[in-house]
C-alpha cells in the first residue's frame, strides 16, 4: 500500500490534475454504459446482464464502419445504432418473455446471450485483438499542459460527449412525452395500457436506448484502446457497482457514482495499484450495506 | 430434529455404497483416464452446485457470489499443504487441511452470510457478488501469498494417509467420490429435516413460519453457512486434484457455473444440480473435442433451457413420468 504516493499525489498540482481528469474520463465514459443499465433496470425491472456484451458489439460495430469507411464520428454513430437496433431484436425476440421470470432466469437468459455473442464475435472478427480505432484527426494535436499535467485533447472530448448525452438523457426523462411515458410505466404500467398507451412499445424503445448507450461507450472506448471479445465482461461488473451505489433506476445517482468510481480507480491506481479494483467493490459493500437503495434511489 | 433418524437414512447409505462400488468397478472396466477425470470432476462440481442449490432451490435466495467459498476452501488446502507445517503432521496433512479448508469457508460464509442476510432480492445477489469480488481483489492483491493473477504455483505435497495415496489416479478417484456421497447423503438428512422444510416454507411464504415463531432470519444464516461450507470443501478437493488455485475461481463468471448446473439439471429435485454438472461436464468435453467454440455451444443450450424446457432436466423427467 503506498498512502504516501497518494499524499504526494494531492500535494502536486501536476498529479492531481491528470488523476482529477484521468478519473472524470474513465467515470464518464463508464456512465454512458452505466446509465443504460439503470435505465432499463429502472422501466422494466430486468437486470441486463448482457448490456457489457452490448458494450462490446459497439466497439465491433465502430471498427467494422471504420475499416470501411475510415470516418471516425460515423463510425461511433453508427456503432451506437447499430447496437440500438441490435438491442430492439433482442428486446422483441428474448428479453420480452422475461419480464416477469424469476431474477434466475433472467441472469441465465442474459448470461447465455453473453456466452454466445462472445463468441460469435470471434467468429467473423477472429480471435486476435483488433488495434482500435484511434483517435480523430481534429484531435492529433499536441496534449494540453495545465500546471504541467498532460491532458489529451481527445479525453476532454470524451468527457464533454459524455455530459452532453447526460444532459439530452436528462431532457429527454424529464421534458418530453416519451420521457413521462417512460416514467409512468416505471411505476404503473397497467394503469398506462387502460389509459389505452402500448406499453410493449415503450418498453421496447427504453430497452432500445439502453442498447444504444452501451453502444456509444463500447464504440468511443475502441477509439482509447483495442477491441477483444470478452471486453464486456469487466465493464457490466463496474457498470452494477455504478447502478447500485447510485441507486437502481436512477441516472442522476449513475452519475454521481460513475464520477465516484471514476476517481477511484484514478487515484487507486496511485494509492493501492494492485487494489484498484478491490477499492471500486469495498465502495459497493459498504454502500449496499449501510444504504441498499443507494445514494439517490427510491426507498423500497 | 429427525436427523439422522428417518426411513430413508439407511436406503440413502445403502444406495450411496452400491453407487461407490460400481464407480469403483467402474475404474477397471472402462480404463480411461479421461472418463475418470470427467467423473470426479462431476462429483466436484456437483457438490458446488449441490450447496448453491439449498440457496437457490430451498430457500429461494439467488446467491451470486457462491465462488468467494469455493475459492477460499482451495486457496487455503493449498497454502495449508505449502506450508511447513506439513513436515509436522505428516501423514494426517491431508485430513486435517481438508478440513481447514472447510473451517475458512464456514468461517467466510457465517460472517459474510450474516451481512448478506439482511437484504433481499436483488439487493442480497448484488452484496454477494460485491463481497465475491473483493475476495477476488483480495487474492489478486496478496501476491506474495496468494501468487497474485498466474495463481497458487509450485504445487504441494500430498502425504499418504490411512493408506490413501491421493498421488495416484485410483486413491484419488475413490476418496474424492466417497467423500462427495457421504456429504450428499449428509445433504440429503438435512433437506427432509423439519429445518429443511422450514426452509422451503421460508421461501414460499415467508410471514408464515414468522408468526409460528420461526426465526427466519437464523434458519437463513445457517443455511447460507452450511451451503458455504459444502463450497469450501468442493473448493478443496478442486484444488487437491489441479494441485493449485487459480484466482478465477474467485471470479463472477465461476459463481455462474453452478446456476447453469442448477439450470441444466433442476433445481427442485434434490439431485438436479448434481445431474447438471453431468450435462455440463459432458457437453464441456464433447463440445471442446470438436470446436473451439464452446461458450456458443453452451449459451444455445442454456437458451434453450430457459426458453423451451423451463425447467432443468431431471425435474422435467420426474414432472413427465413420476409426479403426473
Amino acid at each position: 500500500m503506498e498512502i504516501f504516493a497518494l499524499f504526494d499525489c494531492i500535494i502536486s498540482p501536476a498529479c492531481l490534475i491528470s488523476q482529477t481528469a484521468g478519473g472524470l474520463k474513465i467515470g464518464m465514459l463508464l456512465f454512458l454504459v452505466a446509465s443504460g443499465l439503470t435505465l432499463v433496470f429502472g422501466v422494466l425491472g430486468v437486470i441486463n446482464f448482457a448490456h457489457g456484451a452490448l458494450y462490446m458489439l459497439g466497439a465491433y460495430f465502430s471498427w467494422q464502419v471504420m475499416a470501411v469507411t475510415g470516418h471516425f464520428g460515423l463510425a461511433v454513430i453508427c456503432g451506437a445504432i447499430g447496437v440500438g437496433i441490435f438491442g430492439l431484436l433482442f428486446e422483441r425476440l428474448l428479453i420480452n418473455k422475461v419480464y416477469n421470470a424469476d431474477l434466475l432466469v433472467q441472469i441465465l437468459l442474459c448470461y447465455s446471450v453473453i456466452l454466445i455473442l462472445d463468441d460469435l464475435v470471434m467468429i467473423i472478427w477472429g480471435d486476435e485483438f483488433l488495434s482500435g480505432i484511434g483517435v480523430p484527426e481534429v484531435f492529433q494535436i499536441p496534449p494540453l499542459f495545465i500546471f504541467d499535467a498532460i491532458i489529451p485533447p481527445f479525453h476532454i472530448a470524451i468527457v464533454v460527449i459524455s455530459m452532453i448525452v447526460a444532459l439530452l438523457l436528462w431532457l429527454i426523462m424529464t421534458k418530453t412525452k416519451f420521457g413521462k411515458l417512460v416514467r409512468a410505466t416505471a411505476v404503473n404500467p397497467k394503469m398506462l395500457e387502460a389509459l389505452g398507451v402500448n406499453t410493449n412499445v415503450i418498453k421496447a424503445g427504453v430497452f432500445m436506448l439502453g442498447s444504444f448507450l452501451a453502444g456509444l461507450g463500447g464504440a468511443l472506448a475502441a477509439s482509447l484502446g483495442s477491441v477483444v471479445s470478452g471486453m464486456g465482461n469487466s465493464i457490466i461488473i463496474e457498470s452494477f457497482i455504478v447502478t447500485v451505489i447510485g441507486g437502481m433506476g436512477s441516472i442522476g445517482g449513475a452519475f454521481i457514482a460513475s464520477i465516484i468510481i471514476g476517481m477511484a480507480r484514478s487515484f487507486g491506481a496511485v494509492a493501492m495499484p494492485l487494489f484498484t479494483d478491490g477499492i471500486m467493490f469495498l465502495i459497493m459493500v459498504l454502500v449496499l450495506i449501510m444504504k441498499p437503495e443507494g445514494l439517490m434511489g427510491k426507498k423500497k | 430434529m429427525g436427523f439422522l433418524k428417518q426411513d430413508n437414512f439407511k436406503r440413502d447409505v445403502f444406495l450411496g455404497i452400491v453407487v461407490w462400488l460400481f464407480l469403483l468397478l467402474f475404474f477397471f472396466i472402462v480404463p480411461s483416464a479421461g472418463i475418470h477425470d470427467i467423473i470426479q470432476k462431476v462429483f466436484i462440481l456437483g457438490l458446488f452446485a449441490m450447496s448453491l442449490n439449498i440457496l437457490i432451490g430451498y430457500l429461494g435466495l439467488i446467491a451470486f457470489g457462491h465462488a468467494a467459498f469455493f475459492a477460499a476452501g482451495a486457496y487455503t488446502l493449498g497454502l495449508f499443504l505449502q506450508s511447513n507445517v506439513v513436515n509436522i503432521l505428516g501423514s494426517l496433512s491431508i485430513p486435517i487441511a481438508i478440513i481447514s479448508a472447510i473451517f475458512v469457508s464456514t468461517v467466510l460464509a457465517a460472517f459474510i452470510g450474516a451481512i448478506c442476510i439482511r437484504l433481499k432480492d436483488i439487493y442480497f445477489s448484488f452484496l454477494t457478488l460485491a463481497f465475491q469480488m473483493l475476495i477476488y481483489s483480495i487474492i489478486l492483491a496478496l501476491v506474495n501469498i496468494t501468487g497474485g493473477d498466474q495463481g497458487l504455483m509450485g504445487g504441494f505435497p500430498k502425504p499418504p494417509f490411512l493408506g490413501i495415496d491421493l498421488g495416484k489416479p485410483f486413491d484419488f478417484y475413490a476418496f474424492t467420490i466417497f467423500i462427495s456421497i457421504i456429504t450428499i447423503i449428509l445433504l440429503r438428512q438435512l433437506i427432509e429435516s423439519p429445518f429443511g422444510y422450514g426452509l422451503r416454507m421460508i421461501r414460499d411464504n415467508p410471514e408464515r413460519p414468522a408468526a409460528l415463531g420461526f426465526n427466519n432470519q437464523r434458519h437463513k444464516l445457517i443455511a447460507f453457512i452450511i451451503a458455504g461450507s459444502i463450497a469450501g470443501l468442493a473448493g478443496s478437493l478442486q484444488a487437491l486434484l489441479d494441485v493449485g488455485a487459480y484466482p478465477e475461481w474467485a471470479f463472477w463468471a465461476k459463481s455462474a457455473e453452478p446456476l447453469f448446473m442448477i439450470l441444466l439439471g433442476g433445481m427442485h429435485s434434490f439431485l438436479g444440480p448434481i445431474m447438471g454438472a453431468f450435462i455440463f461436464e459432458m457437453l464441456n468435453d464433447f463440445v471442446t473435442a470438436n470446436t473451439r467454440y464452446y461458450g456458443l455451444v453452451l449459451g444455445l443450450v442454456i437458451l434453450s433451457f430457459v426458453l423451451g424446457l423451463r425447467r432443468g432436466l431431471l425435474d422435467w423427467l420426474l414432472i413427465k413420468f413420476y409426479r403426473k
